[in-house]
């Protein structure tokens, strides 16, 4: 599967989308659903909650572990889907549609500094190897 | 370098994402465990367990010293063909290893042990042998496993193989029968009907691929974990090893204390009175209960030695070592991450030929 090219990512497989109203969504990418398999919980940050960059916010759990889910840049939670609460499996069937929150960034410029989908190709293919 | 079984290109070819178990390069899952679970609980799927090792036992002494070696009495296996559960203990009644054992004649019983433990105990089981005289222990490594479970397993099997069918047909659970070049037994490790089916390695692949062309679903350790957990089957390494009893493993009933016989960890078992037992623990709050939780009971702190999420339940269940006065029916707390979720204690197996069995 390949990675989009319009969203940002992480090395800890989240992906990052900029909105339109300058928030961004945060999910979990195909890769790390893949290496997760079938998903049977979420546990979303709560509405509100201040973040700090890399900070432990969320977990996803499979059948088989559970998995952290990392902040990718400081912000606020003002959204969590609950689809995807009730449905884990949402993340296994399309990883890019399924965000988990959304932050209002504190420094919009933050983003820039995540990797792009060249970059998270290449995070990919090292732990492969 | 990964051991491989004769199945390894067949997993391959069915699109198994393959993992480390023990050493062995082995199939997790072929693209869904929540499916291949489904599948068995419904109709039927088929399992690589050729990591386990058969050894035979053989000669005169076989009864005797597995009389002497197992916790379970074979001297409840007197019809050729039948099947035994049991531990295998050392002297401290600490578990060496599960095993199920068959009595085909008086000079030839069957043993299958676990993949993670089978060198020690054959090297166990060497030690023990000197005492017998006229005893062999055979290691069958050329053998392939292969178990077929789900209530239309049997038929199925007979599908691919016609001749099988006279020859299994009439065996009940429990007992197994020879096929030349098939050993058939009518066990298990999901609570579904079927076959554990040991065949040479090489007869193994198109032994599948038949399977496979009646309809039976290759299946992967992943499902292969979640269907003994709700089974209420214990996985050694994991519910038990050397360090707790079967008496503190939910495993009393394989154990005969009673009997005249001796067997290794006799004395030590009649000295003790357990403190703890297991337990079936159904969650009743959002999460997953997973191995290592810890437990708070109103006798005392326990701990979940099996869980994960029950994909015919449709919510997590679990093992857990906890106090022995722990009642069914009282709710427990597991801490689970920063938070303290509530669980129900009840009487398992949870999940037993497709149907629930908890209330």
């Amino acid at each position: 599967m390949s990675i989009p090219g319009d969203l940002k990512y992480t090395k800890s497989h989240e992906w990052v989308r900029v909105e339109a109203d300058g928030t961004v969504s945060v999910g979990i990418t195909h890769h790390a659903q893949d290496l997760l398999g079938d998903m049977v919980y979420v546990e979303s940050p709560s509405i509100g909650r201040q973040l700090k960059a890399g900070e432990e916010c969320a977990v996803v759990e499979s059948v088989k572990a559970a998995s952290d889910v990392y902040a990718p840049i400081a912000g606020e939670v003002v959204a969590v889907n609950s689809e995807v609460g009730d449905a884990p499996e949402k993340i296994n069937q399309d990883a890019y549609g399924a965000w988990m929150f959304k932050l209002k960034p504190a420094n919009a410029a933050d983003v820039n500094g995540l990797l792009d989908a060249a970059a998270y190709q290449a995070v990919v293919e090292s732990e492969a190897h | 370098m990964l051991k491989q079984t004769a199945l390894n290109a067949a997993h391959r070819a069915m699109g198994a994402k393959m993992v480390d178990f023990s050493g062995w390069d082995m199939p997790i899952h072929y693209g869904s465990q929540i499916e291949e679970h489904h599948q068995v609980r419904r109709d039927a799927g088929m399992f690589d367990v050729s990591h386990m090792l058969a050894i035979d036992v053989e000669g005169s002494s076989a009864r005797e010293f597995l009389s002497s070696l197992l916790a379970n009495n074979v001297s409840r296996l007197q019809m050729p063909g039948k099947a035994l559960y049991s531990c295998m203990l050392n002297p401290q009644g600490g578990v060496l290893d599960d095993l199920i054992v068959y009595f085909l004649r008086e000079d030839w019983f069957r043993i299958v042990v676990n993949a993670a433990t089978c060198d020690k105990d054959l090297a166990w089981m060497q030690a023990q042998a000197k005492a017998f005289r006229d005893l062999r222990l055979q290691p069958r490594r050329e053998m392939a496993i292969v178990a077929v479970q789900g209530p239309q397993a049997r038929e199925k099997v007979w599908q691919a193989v016609p001749e099988m069918r006279a020859a299994t047909e009439l065996l009940k659970p429990f007992q197994a029968a020879e096929c030349a070049p098939y050993f058939v037994g009518r066990t298990g490790y999901t609570g579904e009907d079927g076959f554990e089916i040991i065949l040479p390695a090489a007869q193994a692949p198109a032994f599948w691929q038949a399977l496979s062309a009646v309809g039976v679903k290759p299946i992967g350790l992943g499902a292969r974990d979640t269907l003994r957990l709700e089974a209420g089957m214990n996985l050694y390494g994991q519910d038990m090893d050397e360090s707790v009893t079967p008496l503190e493993s939910g495993l009393a009933w394989t154990v005969d204390l009673s009997a005249e016989r001796d067997f290794i960890g006799k004395a030590a078992l009649k000295e003790q009175a357990p403190a703890r037992d297991l337990f079936g623990l159904v969650l009743l709050d959002k999460g997953v209960l997973r191995s290592h939780q810890a437990v708070s009971t109103a006798h005392g702190a326990g701990e979940i030695t099996s869980g994960s999420f029950s994909p015919t339940l449709d919510k997590s269940i679990a093992l857990a070592r906890l106090p022995k006065n722990t009642a069914i029916g009282d709710t427990v707390q597991v801490t689970v991450r920063d938070k303290s979720l509530t669980a129900k204690v009840v009487k398992y197996p949870f999940v037993r030929n497709g149907k629930s069995l908890i209330g």
